[in-house]
This record gives structure tokens, sequence and C-alpha cells, in this order.
């Protein structure tokens, strides 16, 4: 059993507003790049280095990493960082809901039912699908500079004109693609 | 320390809120998108509003500090990205925080999710300076832009009247009316109400 809309409103808007009241905007897409960031540098050695210039103490020959004063870079070296924890601890959080609510059932692990009532069950065609769709979501998140976690719900609810500029631009692809793709309901 | 502290209690409820209210579920995603059941249209909208209520009542009450706001940049690139995120949103079923939340309860198709997303997010950051050099990260729009001036920030506004704090409060009034007021669903239900002859 899932809170109706009115309850799980309410419970997300506070953790919304308390993320802000205690320290800042919640965000979850900048947590792909560090982890990217991490695993790159103990494939490739001196990926991320010390720099004595850099604002936050380390430096990147990647761009995207030494952006900002090396900030990024700086979140690889030391990954207990606040954005990185918050992340993990989200997944600690659901996995934990998940439990004491009896888990998913079998049937859901591989896809949904409105998934098997649009293009059958076969499992190789869904990951392929949620592989694509992944990379397509944070390619784009990254293009954005969030997801909507931060620019959706933390940009909206702090009246950011990049809110709602992100919000129509889900919406206007996310809602033709999917009544193109799922016309049976479940 | 604190930071951290902080970091899993607001992880860590989030985390557990996104599952309770069924956003780790991808049917629930992929049949708010094709308009069959609006449950989480109402409580992303109900979300946004009652934290944008809470958020402005606390700024003109002085009792949070502005320095807390943090203002994303408006840029072409935000309505591309959308885009892109929109299209994979409505195929998997996840964004990128509940795809990894779903990943925790035990859903495998979003870990699958996830590791593409890892590998969007590199190829990203190996086309960052092509994505710069065309200009798709740089400033639009006034740079980061909220609706009203509010006080103790230097975002700039897109409108100059009422003050920015007053227009939040009542865009988030607004958001908690028009979740209560949106239908459970708009296709499909009407078709079981009639019946067949």
């Amino acid at each position: 059993m899932i809170l109706n809309y009115r309850r799980g409103g309410v419970l997300l808007g506070l953790v919304f507003f308390m993320a802000v009241f205690l320290m800042k905007p919640l965000g979850v897409s900048t947590q792909f790049v560090i982890f990217d960031g991490i695993v790159w540098d103990l494939v490739v050695p001196d990926t991320v280095v010390v720099s004595d210039t850099a604002a936050g103490g380390h430096a990147s020959a990647n761009a995207y990493l030494d952006k900002s004063g090396g900030k990024y870079a700086s979140a690889v070296a030391n990954p207990l960082s606040y954005g990185f924890v918050l992340v993990l601890a989200m997944m600690a959080g659901a996995f934990l809901s998940a439990r004491l609510r009896g888990g998913v059932a079998a049937q859901e692990r591989n896809m949904p039912a409105v998934w098997r009532a649009n293009f059958g069950d076969s499992v190789p065609l869904r990951y392929a699908a949620t592989f694509i769709a992944g990379f397509v979501v944070l390619f784009g998140a990254r293009l954005a500079g969030g997801c909507t976690s931060g620019h959706m719900m933390s940009g909206m609810m702090q009246t950011a004109l990049s809110g709602y500029i992100f919000a129509a631009g889900v919406f206007l692809a996310g809602i033709p693609v999917a009544l193109l793709l799922f016309p049976k309901e479940a | 320390m604190t930071d951290l502290i902080f970091a899993i209690a607001i992880g860590g409820a989030f985390g557990f809120a996104l599952d309770r209210v069924g956003a780790t579920n991808p049917g629930y995603i992929i049949r708010m998108l094709n308009l069959s059941d609006l449950h989480l249209m109402r409580t992303i909208l109900m979300g946004i509003g009652i934290a944008s209520i809470l958020l402005f009542t606390a700024l003109l009450a002085g009792a949070i500090d502005p320095a807390h706001l943090s203002i994303k940049e408006t840029h072409i690139g935000v309505l591309l990205g959308g885009v892109l995120l929109g299209a994979g949103f409505a195929i998997a079923g996840y964004c990128p925080g509940t795809g990894l939340s779903a990943a925790a309860t035990g859903r495998w198709d979003a870990v699958v999710f996830v590791i593409g997303g890892l590998g969007g997010a590199w190829v990203y950051m190996l086309a960052y300076p092509l994505v710069a050099a065309n200009g798709l990260a740089d400033g639009m729009s006034g740079g980061k832009a909220t609706l009203g001036t509010l006080d103790g920030t230097r975002y700039p506004a897109a409108f100059p009247w009422p003050p920015g704090e007053v227009l939040g409060l009542c865009i988030g009034i607004t958001m908690v009316f028009v979740a209560l007021a949106l239908p459970p669903s708009i296709r499909f239900r009407k078709k079981r109400a009639v019946p067949i002859e």
C-alpha cells in the first residue's frame, strides 16, 4: 500500500523543505558524475590530482570534473561529501521502506505490469530499454544541470525559472512518448 | 561532521518517502505520463506546493537564511536536457533519484537503468568541452533567475513585482489546489464506466 497523494505530498514537501532549512536544496544526478569519477580515478590513476591553484584543492584533466574551481574533482577525491552521502542514505531509506512493507513482488522485479501489458514479458527487451533510457536520462540531466529532484522539485519550490523550463521539457517529451509506447493501461 | 549527519537524515527520509509514495515503482511513473493514473503527478504538485509554502513562510518570518537557497542557471541546455530526460523517464519509468532508490528496493531493471545512467553521465563528461563550445552550457534569460526578487539574495528576477516571497507563497498555494483539483485519471476510467451494449 502506498500513501495517498495528500499524505505522500506533505511528506515529500517536508523532506524538501528540511533539506533547504538545514543545508541546501537537494539533488541526485551530480553524484552519478562523482561515482564515475571515483571509478575513473581507480582505473586511470591521476584522473584527479591535488592542486594548489584549484579552489577546492583538486584538479582534473577532464574539463567537466575541473569546472568551477575543481568542485567535482574535489568531491571525487573526498567521497564522504554531503551530496554523495545523501544519495547513499537515500538508497538505504528506500531499501528500509521496501523491507518494512514486505519487499517488491517477484513478478515486478524485472518490469512493471504496464510494461508487460504493452511489450510482453521479455526480460532482455526490458533491460535493453532501461539501459538506453538510463543513458539518455543522465546525459540529459547533466546537460540540464540537474534532474527531477534538483531542477524540478528543488528548483520549482524556490521559484527558479530553470525549474519551470526543465519541467516543461520533461513533460512535453515524457507524455507523448508514454502515450505512444503505452497505449494499454496495465 | 554535522553535514554528514544531516546528509544521512535528509537522504534517508527522502528515499523512504520516495518508496512510500510509490515513486520507486516504474508503473506509477509510466501511468502518470500516459495519463492513466495521476497519483504521482498530484503527489509531486502537492510536495512542491507544501515545500514552497513552508520555505516562503520561513523566509518572510526570517526563520531561514536566504543563503541556503541555491538557484540553477537557465540556459538552452535546461530545456534540451529536460526533453531527453523526459523521453527516458517515459521509456523506463525511472529518473536518477527514483532509479537508484528502486534499485535499492530490489528491482533489477532499475539496476540496469543505473548502469546505463553511469554510462550517460560519463559520455557527458567526455563531451562537455564540445557542449560548452556550442553555447549549450552558457547563460540565457539572465542567468540564475527566480520569478520574483528574493530579499537577501542576488538572483535576478523575471518579474519586478510582487516580492518574490509573496509570489512564491501564492504559487505554492496554487499548486496544492491544482493537486486537489486534478482527477485521479484522465484516460481509461470513463471507458470502464460506460457499459458495453
